[in-house]
């Protein structure tokens, strides 16, 4: 573990100012992930930015056709949070499925976007539900914004304020998790929305990305039945160690129809 | 039977100082003037090292020296020896490559230590390894145990990697009886590599005394007398009365820390050189890379059966990884803890077994609970299912009919071992009771409604422990005896401090060697200290491994026990004025037959300390010693069965229901061995669900962290139906067997034969992952299998 500098500013734009005067700085959200990416050598910043004290980055938020979550809440917080359970059950259930009870007390909802790990669990509700995600700077469709493995639409210190969700008439996500490290190796989200069927798939592929067959196959018949021999095409599906690209592509069918049935 | 005597629940003595953060592990100690160490391991499965350019790690702030494996070599030290010398079926002595414990001319597995950075902060010796500029020209490796006499080879001294070629049994006989067979089941069979996972990582603590000359090292054993023996007589780091090695609390070791490793070694070595203590303790990763891994077989079988269905012969095949050097035991554990148990519980006439050990580009390969035993089991507990099927038996009754029967005994298997006792049908009657195996059909029906696919599997198993006798073990090349010490001193207020040679890192010895002890004494349980772990106050004794410690340590303690009680008798047959054969022992209580009169086991202690009225021909003091070496194995054996779900769609196993019916012979503390069989069979099915140590085809581990090493968790299993039979051992004191390794060696076959018989396909290797077992429903499926 390298040494770096720990700086703990009390607003956006000291942290964003901070960011701007060390180029080798990064922002410290829950530090999931960065902290032991520190740990084992594979990054050595030169500074880290704590939002943690940056209060207006937190907090749930309900309106009539949105949920909106600030970027450092944690995990648990949206998991056990009463307006999040009511207003998207889906997104609070699959908060609860992150990780284990460690990472969702520390790590957050900016983070984990920020981060995009190809096995997170964020990333499909984003796209399910199309969030916007509201930067310092401006805000990103869903779309838009998951670009590649570990790559997203944010330029260098960017940061991401909050997320908003349309709330959808029905979602529900469904996880099939890595048994070691219970990251998704396949994880799916299924909601209608005022703009139609969505389906968010993570664990796939590089990054998060929207299922267009199972949407269409859904839109004429929301049934799990419906998913059932929908051809999914795994050519760019994650291969590795615990599941090849082929079983990958056979898990967004089976956790698509799951999701569907879960949806009630 | 009391509250807290032999056969009592006792809550572990030990638990409240573990679970309030008292306990004192290797890495609690601290000593002035410590400093800390970190390794230089090589990132080649196999590599020339050309040069070891220290200059910039020395130039590290913090670091204060950097030894290499040069520096190792100049100094003389001896290399790391492995304890068992098995010989070839050609009667020559297997290879035993040098294995230096820092690697100065070449490296052999990724992970191998070759410098030891000394500094200030744990973070600075880690800084000064990776400053270390070390030229490598890499050779040739192999990973995989069925391709290392193809490869290159790794060793001068072991020609095509070849370590030793082993066989067990009459070759001939049992090859005429496979050809006269009138059904022969065939398996290839991998027995996965399973990577250690205790609680507490390694740990090493070590100071040198200029004063007198002795080395105290702290460490993470399981054994630690033979450290010492092993660091004195082998690697000639201090003279044997020079060292001093303390095991404090471990937690946890499952038989990877039975074995002498590079690092503790070193940082002893290191201390004495330096003079300053040293201290190191394992990363996780460390542990993923250098700590002994376990399994790792290949297997090729044959089971024979007659036209009734009566097992004829048994031939077994096994190429077994030995890693890149032989571990303390590595050579003894695919040949007399695996050959010898392949009778199982059944009376196949004709067996034999060849196995040949191989040397690979990975870390080690030791004993790792249950070390042979568990791949043996899985071999022919694989076989005898999959022949019930092929003969369309119910695989209960196939055993049943093929059983040892209590009136064999005692039984003297084709392959070397004699069974004492043992009632293999009242395990499997309470087995089948306890998991309602007829209403199994009914279950499998309303599962399918479900769309899962349910299966059953047994596991009849058995194992030896206590491995002895010592004679027979040094004739059969063992490096060292099999007995052990027990030592019982009774302080004047009739308190006892209890000495044994058995290490307890888990198995709760300070409750049942308390409970032995005071029962047989009669004195409250709370007045019983038990002392382990420390070569500087208990005099010798050879560890806890193989489910050995209540069946050889426990019967040393219980020997040493009956001493003091005799000569306890003389004391009070003198004060009593009576004969000695008038005297009676009983609840704590010395008694005068005739009169009446009495004296308490206390009365006698104080007499025997401040001997005012007292034998004129009798010792004072009151304090007794035994080495008890038992005079065959302890055979613990019981059925498993297991009964799974399967979901087609994912892949998924769900253990849903868990029978294990265990003779583990007296059992001292219920509560206790019942909390060993749960840590077993945990383990067991992680390694037929879960654990799968894999390196790559260049040597890389690739499972090296939990990210990608799966192991078992609460939520994975079932909440355990757990019970037990009881035949006393008839040759040992208390009738105890053992209990620590049986469900690591029961379970997994048990797991394996419930997901064929969900699926109706023959094989699938373990672990049996979601995938593969996606890919099995799907060829199933489609016809195939």
């Amino acid at each position: 573990m390298s040494r770096f500098d720990y700086h703990r500013p009390n607003s956006i734009d000291d942290a964003t100012r901070l960011r701007g005067q060390h180029e080798d700085s990064l922002f410290l959200a829950g530090g999931q992930t960065l902290l032991p990416t520190i740990k084992q050598g594979l990054a050595a910043p030169s500074d880290l930015i704590d939002l943690g004290r940056l209060d207006d980055l937190r907090g749930i938020n309900v309106s009539a056709e949105t949920l909106t979550i600030g970027a450092m809440t944690r995990h648990a917080e949206v998991a056990a949070s009463a307006e999040a359970r009511k207003a998207i059950p889906a997104l609070a259930h699959l908060a609860g499925l992150i990780g284990d009870p460690q990472v969702r007390n520390t790590g957050t909802l900016g983070g984990s976007l920020a981060n995009s790990d190809p096995a997170a669990d964020y990333p499909a509700a984003v796209i399910a539900l199309g969030a916007t995600i509201h930067t310092d700077k401006r805000s990103i469709a869903a779309e838009d914004y998951f670009l590649d493995l570990f790559e997203t639409a944010l330029e260098p210190g960017e940061l991401i304020v909050k997320v908003e969700f349309p709330i959808p008439k029905r979602a529900a996500y469904a996880k099939f998790p890595n048994p070691a490290s219970r990251y998704a190796i396949v994880g799916v989200m299924v909601a209608e929305t005022k703009d139609g069927i969505r389906v968010g798939v993570t664990g796939a592929g590089p990054c998060a990305f929207r299922c267009t067959p199972i949407e269409e196959a859904l839109a004429k018949d929301f049934s799990a039945e419906a998913v059932k021999g929908v051809a999914i095409d795994h050519s760019r599906f994650n291969s590795d160690l615990h599941a090849s690209a082929e079983y990958r592509g056979a898990l967004v069918g089976v956790m698509a129809g799951r999701a569907v049935s879960a949806t009630g | 039977m009391s509250s807290q005597g032999i056969g009592a629940s006792v809550r572990r003595t030990e638990d409240m100082r573990f679970i309030t953060g008292r306990g004192r592990y290797t890495d609690d100690f601290n000593l002035p003037r410590q400093t800390h160490a970190a390794f230089a391991r090589s990132p080649y499965p196999h590599a020339r090292i050309t040069g070891v350019d220290t200059s910039a790690a020395k130039d590290v702030p913090g670091v204060s020296s950097v030894l290499t494996g040069a520096d190792m070599a100049a100094d003389g030290l001896g290399g790391l020896p492995c304890g068992w010398l098995v010989k070839s079926k050609d009667g020559s002595d297997m290879k035993q490559p040098p294995h230096p414990p820092l690697a100065a001319e070449r490296v052999n597995y990724v992970g191998e230590p070759y410098a030891i950075v000394i500094a200030d902060t744990p973070a600075a010796a880690r800084a000064g390894a990776e400053a270390i500029i070390a030229d490598f020209e890499e050779l040739d490796a192999v990973a995989a145990v069925d391709q290392a006499i193809h490869a290159a080879t790794i060793h001068p001294e072991a020609p095509e990697n070849r370590c030793y070629l082993w066989s067990l049994g009459e070759e001939e006989a049992t090859n005429e009886a496979i050809e006269a067979a009138a059904h022969v089941t065939s398996l290839k069979i991998v027995n996965n590599r399973l990577i250690p996972n205790a609680i507490e990582p390694r740990a090493a603590l070590a100071n040198f005394d200029a004063s007198n000359g002795e080395i105290t090292l702290y460490t993470t054993s399981q054994n630690p007398h033979l450290a010492r023996l092993i660091l004195a007589a082998f690697v000639q780091i201090a003279p044997e009365h020079k060292l001093r090695i303390i095991a404090p609390d471990v937690g946890g070791g499952f038989g990877s820390k039975i074995f002498v490793y590079s690092e503790e070694t070193a940082v002893a070595w290191a201390a004495k050189r330096i003079g300053r203590p040293v201290k190191w303790t394992a990363t996780r990763s460390e542990s993923f890379l250098a700590d002994a891994h376990g399994r790792d077989h290949v297997t090729h079988a044959d089971l024979a059966l007659d036209a009734d269905g009566r097992f004829t012969a048994l031939r077994v095949r096994t190429t077994a990884n030995m890693g890149a050097y032989l571990s303390t035991f590595a050579s003894s554990v695919p040949t007399y803890l695996y050959g010898t148990l392949l009778a199982g519980q059944y009376k196949t006439p004709n067996i034999h077994v060849e196995v040949e050990a191989v040397f690979t580009n990975t870390a080690p390969v030791d004993a790792y609970r249950g070390a042979g035993r568990p791949e043996a089991t899985y071999v022919l507990e694989r076989l005898v299912e999959t022949a019930a099927r092929e003969l369309n038996m119910d695989p209960a009754e196939l055993r049943r009919k093929n059983f040892i029967q209590p009136e064999d005994f005692p039984y003297q298997t084709p392959v070397a071992l004699e069974y004492d006792v043992g009632d293999y049908e009242a395990s499997l009657n309470k087995a089948l009771e306890l998991i309602d195996y007829k209403g199994f059909p009914e279950r499998k029906k309303e599962a399918n409604a479900r769309g899962r696919k349910r299966g059953i599997g047994f596991s009849c198993y058995i194992e030896a422990c206590g491995l002895a006798p010592s004679q027979l073990a040094i004739s059969l090349g063992a490096g060292v005896g099999l007995y052990e010490s027990g030592e019982v001193r009774v302080n004047p207020t009739g308190s006892v401090t209890v000495y044994t040679g058995s290490h307890s890192h888990g198995q709760g010895h300070e409750t049942t060697f308390a409970q032995i002890v005071a029962s047989r004494l009669g004195i409250p349980f709370e007045d019983v200290e038990i002392v382990h772990g420390d070569t500087g106050r208990v005099e010798f004794g050879l560890g806890t491994y193989g489910s050995r410690s209540a069946a050889v340590g426990g019967s040393a303690i219980v020997t040493a026990t009956d001493k003091v009680i005799r000569k306890g008798a003389r004391i009070a047959a003198h004060l009593l004025d009576a004969d000695l054969d008038e005297v009676d022992f009983e609840d704590g209580i010395y008694k005068h037959r005739s009169s009446n009169a009495s004296k308490t086991f206390g009365e006698v202690a104080f007499a025997a300390y401040v001997p005012a009225d007292y034998p004129n021909d009798l010792e004072p003091g009151l304090s007794e010693k035994a080495f008890y070496d038992p005079n065959n194995f302890t055979y613990p054996a019981g059925t498993h069965i297991c009964e799974v779900e399967v979901d087609p769609d994912t892949g998924t196993v769900e253990v849903v229901t868990f029978v294990a019916v265990d003779d583990f012979g007296t059992v001292i503390n219920p509560m206790i061995v019942e909390g060993q069989v749960h840590g077993g069979l945990a383990q067991g099915i992680g390694q037929a669900l879960f654990e799968h140590g894999i390196y790559d085809d260049f040597g890389q581990l690739i499972t090296g962290s939990y990210m990608d090493y799966c192991m078992p968790r609460a939520d994975d299993l079932p909440s355990f139906k757990v019970d037990t039979t009881v035949t006393p051992c008839s040759h040992n004191p208390l009738g105890v067997k053992g209990c620590g390794e049986a469900g690591a060696i029961g379970a997994t076959p048990a797991v394996i034969n419930a997901i064929t018989d969900a699926l109706g396909i023959r094989e699938i290797e373990m672990p049996a992952t979601p995938e593969r077992v996606w890919r099995a429903c799907k060829t199933a499926a489609e016809g195939g299998q």
